[in-house]
Order: C-alpha cells, then structure tokens, then sequence
C-alpha cells in the first residue's frame, strides 16, 4: 500500500543550527502514526517543514517528501497552500492563538471552503453547522454566531478540529493538540481525534510529549531525540519491547499509579538534551547513555529489531532482553 | 503537635465586571475550604482549571487575604504575622521558572533575595547560605554566576527550589512545579523535591493537575471543583476507592502508557465548570453520570470516610 505521507531524510536548518537531521516517517491512510519527543527534538519543525510553513530562514530538504504518492517537496508556495486546508490540514496546541479573535466562528470555518472550493455561502454554513455537530458540539447554529472568547478551551479545539475537516482532508496533523486542556477534556478530544480516524479514513500524524496519548491513540510510534528518529514501530511493540537507551529512560520517567512505590525514586536520565554543532558526528545521546561505547562517536546503524521496528543505536537488537536474563 | 497548615472556612470572592455598564458579578473561586496538613506529610491537590486551587495557595502563602475564614502556619494565625517571619515558615515554588525568576540577576542574587530581604544577616553568612542551597538542589557554583537564560527549564526549577530553601522554610507550597517541564526533567525535579522532604522534614502543599504524579508524592490528596474540596482521602485509598464520581471521572482520564486500554470514555459531557456561575446543589450535578433528584436542589453534607471525607448525596 502506497503511503498517505512518505518523509525520508528531512533535514531541517536554521542559518547554522540543524533542528531536523534526516528523519524518515510514514503515514498510511486510516493510521495514527505519533511522533513523541521532548522540547527542542525538532518534532513540531518536522511537521510544518512537511506543510511547507517553515518559520522564516527555516530551509528544508528532503530526500522524499511525498503526499498520496506526488512528490511536493518541490511544490512552490501557490500549488503548496492550495493542498494546505485542503486535502491536509493541521491543527496546533492553543487554539486561542490559531483563532482569529475578530471573526466568528462561522466566518471563520466558511472562509476555508469558499476559498479552496468557491463554495456558495449558504451551503457552507450548512456544512460549517453538520461539522461542529460531527465534532460533538450541541446547538451549532448558536456557535457559528460567537466569536473565539466566547467559547471553553475545549470548544475552542473542537471548533479547531472541524474547521480542519471543511474541506475533507486526507490528511490530518495533529500538533499537540490536547496539552493545553484539562485531563477529562483531553479524553474528550482524544476519542474524538480517534473517531474521526475510523469513520473518515484519516491519515494522523499526531504530535506529542506525551507517552500516555501514544499508547492510547496511535498505531505506530516514531521517537524523535536531537533532530533524529531513534527508534519507530507499532506501538505495542514499542512499550512492550523498547530498544534504544533513550526510548526506555523516557519510559521510566513517566508516573504511573502503582507502578513505582511513593518515595521511591522515579528513573530519570540524567544531563540535558544537547546541542548540536555543525558537524556533529555520531549519537547525539551518548552523553547521557549508559550504555555509551567508543563506536557510538561513529556512524550509527539503523538496525531492524523486529518486522516494522527499526532502531538507530550501536547496540545489538535484543540487547536489554538479554541483559535482564 | 500543631499542624503544619490550617486553613478553616476558607472562602475567597472576586468581583468581576464584564463590559463598561455591566453590574459587576461575584465569582466564589474558593468556598468554605478547611483542611490541616499534619508536619512532614504531603496534602496533594487536584482539580481542572479554574477551580480554585492557585487561589489557595496564594492565600495560604499570604499573597492574597481571604474574604473570610483563616490560615494558620505552625499553629500561628497567618495575618498577625510579620512578612519576614512568614517568610521563614512558608515558601512557594512556581509552575513556569520561565517567568517566576528575574531574568536580569544572576542565579545567586536571585537565591539570595529572601536572605537580603530579612535585613540582618551578615553577608559572609549570606554566602555560605546561598552556596549550601545552591548544591543542596544539585547546582554547581559556577552556574550560581550564570543568568537564568542560560540555564534549562529544569535547571531553573532548581534555582526556584533553592530561592525557596534559603530561609529553611518548614513548610512549602508547590504550585505545578513540573507541568511545564519535559517528563524526563519532571522526574529529577519531583525526585529532587522527594528526597528535600525526607533530608529537611519539610511539609508540602503540592498542587497538580496530573494525577499520577500526585499519587507519586502526596500522603494525602485533596480533590477540587468549582471552589470546594469534594473529596480528601489518604492517597493510597483515593486511588484505590475513590467515593465522588467527579473523583472517579478524574482517575479514569489519566492516560498510562499502557497500550491497547484506548482512550477511556470519561462520561462527563460537555458542560465545562464556570466558576461565575455555581449551579445550585451539587456543583458538580450539570456533569455528574450519577447525579439523581436531590443533586439539583440540595448541597451534599461532609459524610466522614475511614481516611478522610467526602461530599456527595451518594455516600454514606
């Protein structure tokens, strides 16, 4: 099957300083694909280098970047914002910022379908009110009519979400899209992400810091660490059999009720994400390894621990299996 | 032994006018609070936005006088004290060290402030303080001359965590000390504030909205809505049975990262809590799965738990 969106070798720079340096990722269609990461990975740059909304002095390259099996890393900005709220389309973190505080809600969602389709007015405020009511929304007619401030931060993204599916898209990117709400709003939104996935055969590229969105929503994981993906598979695979030293710190770290005793220690990784200079050669995680070894300075492989479950480490896959043993 | 905190029917009123000829409205953010927080334990508190947390602990700290009711610290009324022996008590750590640490002073002026601020003591005993705080929360001297800019989120944390140890407060008031932190720097942070409290005997008010880092740190967990405390259970029997479904809604939204369980059905609605707004009876009834006749009219009475309290027509 032809992946939705097909990355291979981003790299993205800002004058000197690398945030993207080669990740790969895919999404087939009707697939939540996470790519999870702490700040400064270059998880939310990877996603507007593929929408094409680099910040400016932002350059890409990209050895593929194709959507629907068309190449568009060449696309220029003309043919790029037509496909942008159309056939893919993405959602942010703070919907306040992403509203228009000025324009209601129905203007809003009705300009993206007249702009991309030519839609007449009144059909689109039809398919504005079905949208909100798709997204759970009660009394739609009413929300049109208010402005951005009117309405709850969970309101807000929900609007947010609809107004990304006006025109259909194939495609959806979802940049931390819960973190600013409160948790039992955050399920909210979740099942509806998820929902949408199945009954519309979304394609999702859901960004996250979050391992308990990734387990809970996605098919596949890709974790991101210094401008790279270190380790992508399935996501049972991933939680079930982490390979690389940063994947399992990152697991370690996170509470959970009744896993870890009160007062015990949590595990952490000690240090602090580095920086990356021009010319740096090996894994960028070495410095904080314990497993770290002379060949991690080298070339690093990109090895098949499992079918689907690749590993960017010097280590041999099975290493913590056998470890334990 | 006297409580480390006391707080009795605490209530806090703002008066908000919405546009220029609008009457201004009340808004009860905290309504008749009372708890006490036993010396060297750890009161978690929980709740969404806007219920009225932050606001406890700006009164507790004495950064915001109650509309009524009172704080007592070590048995001392909060407000017949003197800025400067408060400050020696009680001591707040700050969600965003982005924003909580002046960006033009050096790392061991910032430490030094409260110190300064008593207005007696010698400055070689300043020194040797700062310096004791600064390695106490795993900073090196050399970084004690860096600004806060050049340092890490996590790293500023721990000048907050070490601004807020130089007086050797008793109690400390943790306000979200990791929601803006990366989960592998949240976990030296809350591991770093764990072993302050066993090494200092130190007391915590720790607010969060993550539930699962509560049930990591508090011996005792109290759950917020709309301004009133509805449940406070010891935090093994909260978690375990916990009695108020807004509790239970609560619990079921923490996402483990456990594979394959989906993303739960929190059955809440969508309805958000307006604290301008207060339904009458239960507050919680608009949104509660369970909520039946009396919810709507009659306010829940305390039932008393094994291990704490709750309030809800349910119970007892």
């Amino acid at each position: 099957m032809t992946p939705l969106l097909e990355v291979q070798g981003l790299r993205v720079t800002f004058g000197t300083t690398e945030a993207v340096r080669g990740a790969s990722l895919s999404v087939l269609k009707g697939e939540t694909h996470c790519l999870v990461g702490e700040s400064g990975c270059g998880k939310s740059v990877t996603s507007l280098a593929i929408m094409g909304l680099l910040a400016r002095g932002g350059r890409r390259q990209a050895e593929v970047l194709r959507f629907a099996g068309q190449e568009i890393g060449g696309l220029g900005e003309r043919a790029m914002s037509r496909l942008r709220g159309d056939r893919m389309a993405m959602i942010f973190q703070e919907p306040m910022t992403s509203l228009n505080p000025a324009y209601t809600v129905g203007s809003q969602m009705t300009e993206v379908l007249r702009r991309h389709r030519g839609t007449p007015r009144a059909q689109a405020v039809d398919r504005a009110a079905e949208l909100l009511g798709r997204v759970g929304i009660t009394a739609p007619g009413l929300r049109l009519g208010q402005f951005p401030h009117q309405l709850s931060g969970g309101l807000r993204q929900r609007v947010m979400i609809a107004m990304a599916l006006m025109c259909d898209p194939e495609l959806l990117i979802a940049d931390e899209p819960t973190t600013a709400l409160d948790v039992t709003v955050q399920a909210q939104i979740l099942r509806l992400l998820e929902g949408l996935r199945r009954d519309l055969g979304l394609g999702v590229l859901l960004i996250t810091h979050d391992l308990g969105v990734v387990a809970r929503i996605a098919d596949r994981v890709s974790v991101m660490y210094a401008g790279e993906v270190v380790e992508s598979a399935p996501t049972a695979q991933l939680f079930g059999d982490p390979q690389h030293p940063y994947t399992r710190g990152l697991l370690a770290c996170v509470p959970v009720p009744g896993k870890v005793k009160r007062g015990d220690p949590l595990g952490s990784i000690p240090g602090v994400v580095p920086r990356i200079p021009p010319g740096f050669a090996g894994c960028a995680f070495r410095d904080r390894c314990d497993h770290a070894q002379p060949a991690c300075a080298g070339a690093i492989p990109r090895r098949a621990a499992a079918p689907g479950h690749e590993v960017l480490c010097t280590l041999q896959p099975g290493w913590a299996g056998r470890q334990a043993a | 032994m006297n409580p480390a905190i006391e707080v009795r029917g605490l209530r806090r009123v703002f008066r908000v006018r919405q546009g220029l000829f609008a009457r201004p409205r009340e808004v009860v953010a905290v309504d008749g609070v009372s708890f006490a927080v036993p010396a060297g334990s750890v009161l978690g508190v929980v709740g969404e936005s806007g219920c009225g947390k932050s606001t406890l602990a700006r009164m507790i700290l004495g950064l915001m006088p109650p509309s009524e009711g009172e704080v007592l610290v070590d048995g001392q009324r909060l407000d017949t004290m003197d800025r400067r022996a408060r400050a020696r008590l009680i001591q707040p750590v700050f969600q965003d060290p982005f924003s909580s640490l002046n960006p033009r002073r050096r790392v061991r002026d910032i430490v030094a402030q409260p110190l300064a601020a008593q207005g007696d003591i010698p400055r070689a005993a300043m020194q040797r303080r700062v310096a004791e705080a600064l390695e106490r929360v795993g900073l090196s001297a050399e970084q004690g001359g860096r600004f806060p800019s050049q340092l890490s989120g996590g790293q500023r944390q721990r000048v907050a965590i070490a601004r807020a140890l130089v007086l050797r407060p008793r109690i400390v008031i943790c306000d979200e000390p990791t929601s803006a932190l990366d989960v592998s720097v949240q976990a030296q942070i809350l591991n770093l504030l764990a072993e302050l409290r066993r090494d200092l005997g130190l007391t915590y008010l720790f607010i969060s909205h993550n539930l699962a880092v509560v049930e990591h740190v508090a011996s005792e967990v109290a759950v917020m809505y709309l301004g009133r405390i509805v449940e406070r259970q010891e935090s093994e029997a909260l978690f375990r049975d916990p009695q108020h479904p807004y509790t239970r809604a609560l619990l079921d939204s923490v996402l483990t990262p456990e594979p394959g369980l989906g993303v739960p059905d929190v059955g809440l609605g969508d309805i958000m809590p307006d604290p301008a707004n207060v339904p009458p009876g239960c507050r919680f009834h608009p949104r509660c799965p369970k909520a039946f006749a009396p919810c709507a009219t009659q306010a829940p009475r305390l039932t008393a738990l094994p291990t704490g309290q709750v309030e809800c027509h349910l119970a007892g």
